[in-house]
């Protein structure tokens, strides 16, 4: 089995830690894995503003790039779901339909593709889980505190393999950090008042850590925690999974 | 005119009420979960109602003539309204046949989108909103804040002082169960005096020609009841086929709107009782238009029950003026642009498309994919701004050059350790409440190179 490593440009430029985790810990887990050096950007931030009809040279290097592996791996929710719901190629129509249905977020690709029943990481920190929306709701990778049905967590399920760590409990177990792309400058007022209250809630349980599956709200998080000048950090689910 | 981003500024002046503004709805979505997760067959009931709406939207004219022959055949008289306009001189003309001054009307959004109560005020008739919500507002001279909850954003020290001003409770009274006696004092002297009364309608159905109003005061009721002519309108969306779909819908519209099991009050209307005039204003207004809209007529599901708002943590935190539309928060942001690209153009990009309202939706309607539909339409039809389109465009000519990309990425992140001032000022919106990221000395690009070469 062959993976892609998709690097998100945020997470490429602002966090390449999370994304080494993400390499390394694939790795431990015997899987062949490979970065293809032209890739860019999901284009989400376009699309969700908008723009999508000025994504195609975009989707074509990410068609180009990932065609030929078993499965593409993403680090971050909204970038595997903005793929799997969006990505199209007028230049490789097949290839890019085709692509749409490989993508995994890493989280789900470790517990749905890999099964991964045990992890040899260690992590003694109380720790909260921020379910970024995206793949919470769009991905599926927790229930979703809306819906009538059976609870899952699939982060969870990984992070309790991990030993030493104590996951805490969040009053509003899925509510939204207010990060949502160019909303986060669009809509500055609401969107920082989200974040504040996010991170209030994690605080307010004894949080040390905030983790998930993606960057851009731990980003979001990150600058209101420092702002806030507080000794709570963030950090990319994959770099607990992969720490020692 | 201010758009939602600077209306929600506003609003987040005050903190405290913010908060307080938040936590109020968040009780009522957490009312609504604990309603729901009573009924092992929520989810079934929703794709139920659901698949009835969608019937309902393929087969719109042919159960609304069904709705009609069955009215008319009641005794009701039945009038179509192609536009709000169209409404009020219906309403008008009923009045002027019968002389009247003075009209009562039981919460109805719709009268609220038609603006009837201005244009009745203009022409010199009085207008007196029966539901307690809408009462406050009025007298406040505002606007609902929410389509259940309509002075949701009022607090009772606010409504204490509004008492005293109009009603004549004492000077600093907020004790909610004296304002309310106060309230229903007022309101009993208007049923006892008002010849008309105004209801909306929450379901129609088809089969039977009847209509069912839903109310927890009642007050649709004191005034149907009291009134020698009974005016209901309704939006041609409310239709349901058959009366044993109501058992679905009146399950799924409070427990979801307030968490209750059912409305105190689901009246069936059905003929006018003796020396009564029953009538029924069945209004478009754009509603037509929206079911040609292929990706947004999904929206005509709408039962009206409010819980996309109370979810929305964007709404909690903006407040529904913010929306400046009479539906605010998600539902309405989909279904202002069908009425006006350009003035309701900024309201589908007032969303983080987290999707909690598709969740809560009892009829399962995409909002917030409806959301991001929205957005491809008016950037293409130019409702947005020179500024984000050029700084998009930049974006996407960046990121379609892989090497560009990555220098892009080095300038920037040097400029930012380098020349902090460059980012770190007022004019960067997201500096003003938040730190930026500390860029690192290298991007997992160069890393890769370096550590595992080209594979
Ligand atoms: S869109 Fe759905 S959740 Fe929102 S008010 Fe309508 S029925 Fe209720």
């Amino acid at each position: 089995m062959t993976v892609g490593l998709f690097i998100p440009c945020y997470v490429d430029q602002f966090y390449p830690q999370a994304g080494i985790a993400t390499l390394q810990l694939l790795e431990r887990l015997g899987v062949d894995v490979v970065y293809p050096p032209k890739q860019t950007c999901c284009g989400q931030p376009m699309a969700n503003s908008g723009f999508s009809h000025l994504t195609q040279d975009c989707d074509d290097l990410i068609t180009e790039s990932f065609a030929e592996f078993d499965y593409v791996v993403v680090p971050s929710g909204s970038c595997a779901l903005h793929i799997k719901d969006h990505l199209h190629s007028d230049k490789h129509p097949d290839d890019a339909r085709h692509l749409r249905t490989k993508v995994y977020e890493l989280v789900e690709f470790l517990t749905d593709i890999l099964k991964v029943k045990d992890l040899k990481a260690r992590f003694p920190h109380k720790v909260g889980v921020h379910q970024s929306c995206h793949g919470l709701r769009g991905l599926h990778l927790s229930q979703m505190s809306e819906l009538v049905a059976p609870p899952f967590s699939k982060p969870e399920q990984l992070l309790n393999m991990v030993e030493g760590i104590e996951l805490i409990p969040l009053s509003r177990v899925d509510e939204c950090c207010g990060f949502g792309g160019t909303f986060c400058v669009a809509e500055e007022a609401v969107s920082a008042k989200m974040g504040k209250d996010r991170v209030a809630d994690h605080i307010s349980h004894g949080a040390e850590y905030i983790t998930g599956a993606d960057l851009s709200c731990l980003m979001h998080m990150e600058g209101i925690l420092r702002r806030q000048k507080s000794n709570v950090k963030v950090m990319h689910i994959a770099e607990i999974l992969n720490s020692l | 005119m201010k758009d939602h981003a600077a209306l929600s500024e506003e609003f987040n002046i005050d903190e405290p009420r913010v908060n307080w503004h938040d936590e109020t709805l968040w009780l009522i979505r957490q009312k609504r979960d604990k309603a729901v997760h009573g009924i092992p067959e929520w989810e079934w009931l929703r794709e139920t109602a659901s698949q009835v709406k969608n019937n309902v939207l393929s087969n719109l004219s042919a159960y609304l003539e069904q709705f009609e022959a069955n009215a008319l055949a009641n005794g009701v008289f039945v009038h179509w309204a192609a536009d709000a306009n169209e409404h009020n001189e219906i309403i008008h003309s009923i009045l002027r046949k019968h002389q009247v001054e003075r009209m009562v009307k039981s919460k109805s959004m719709l009268t609220e989108e038609c603006h009837l109560n201005d244009y009745l005020t203009e022409n010199g008739i009085e207008v007196i909103d029966s539901d307690l919500g809408e009462r406050i507002v009025q007298l406040g001279n505002e606007h609902p804040s929410h389509i259940v909850l309509p002075c949701i954003h009022k607090k009772k020290e606010e409504i204490g002082d509004l008492f005293h001003k109009y009603l004549g409770t004492a000077a600093g009274e907020s004790d909610p169960q004296i304002l309310t006696e106060a309230a229903r004092q007022h309101l009993r002297e208007t049923f006892l005096t008002r010849k008309v009364a105004l209801t909306g309608v929450n379901f129609a159905v088809a089969e039977t020609g009847e209509f069912v109003v839903c109310t927890n005061e009642g007050n649709a009721d004191m005034g149907a009841h009291l009134a020698d002519v009974h005016i209901a309108s309704m939006g041609i969306e409310k239709i349901i086929p058959e009366r044993k779909h109501l058992g679905v819908f009146l399950r799924l519209l409070t427990r979801s709107a307030t968490g209750q099991p059912i409305t105190t009050y689901s009246s069936h209307f059905k003929s006018p009782r003796q020396g009564q005039e029953m009538h029924i204003v069945l209004v478009d207004n754009g509603r037509s238009r929206q079911l040609g809209r292929e990706n947004f007529r999904n929206s005509l599901k709408c039962i009206r029950c409010g819980s996309c708002m109370n979810t929305c943590p964007v709404y909690r935190r903006s407040g529904g003026h913010s929306y400046h539309s009479v539906i605010s928060g998600p539902i309405g942001s989909i279904l202002a642009p069908n009425l006006d690209m350009k003035e309701f153009a900024d309201l589908p990009f007032a969303s983080t498309l987290c999707g909690s309202c598709s969740n809560v939706c009892p009829v399962k309607i995409d909002i917030h994919n409806q959301l991001y539909k929205w957005r491809q339409v008016l950037v293409k039809e130019g409702y947005v701004s020179n500024t984000k389109a050029i700084s998009m465009k930049t974006m996407t000519w960046v990121i379609s050059f892989p090497a560009l990309f990555a220098f892009a990425g080095k300038t920037g992140r040097w400029a930012m350790k380098n020349l902090p001032f460059l980012v770190n000022n007022k004019l960067n919106p997201w500096y003003k409440a938040r730190e930026m990221p500390v860029p690192p000395k290298e991007s997992f690009r160069d890393w890769y190179v370096k550590n595992r070469g080209q594979k």
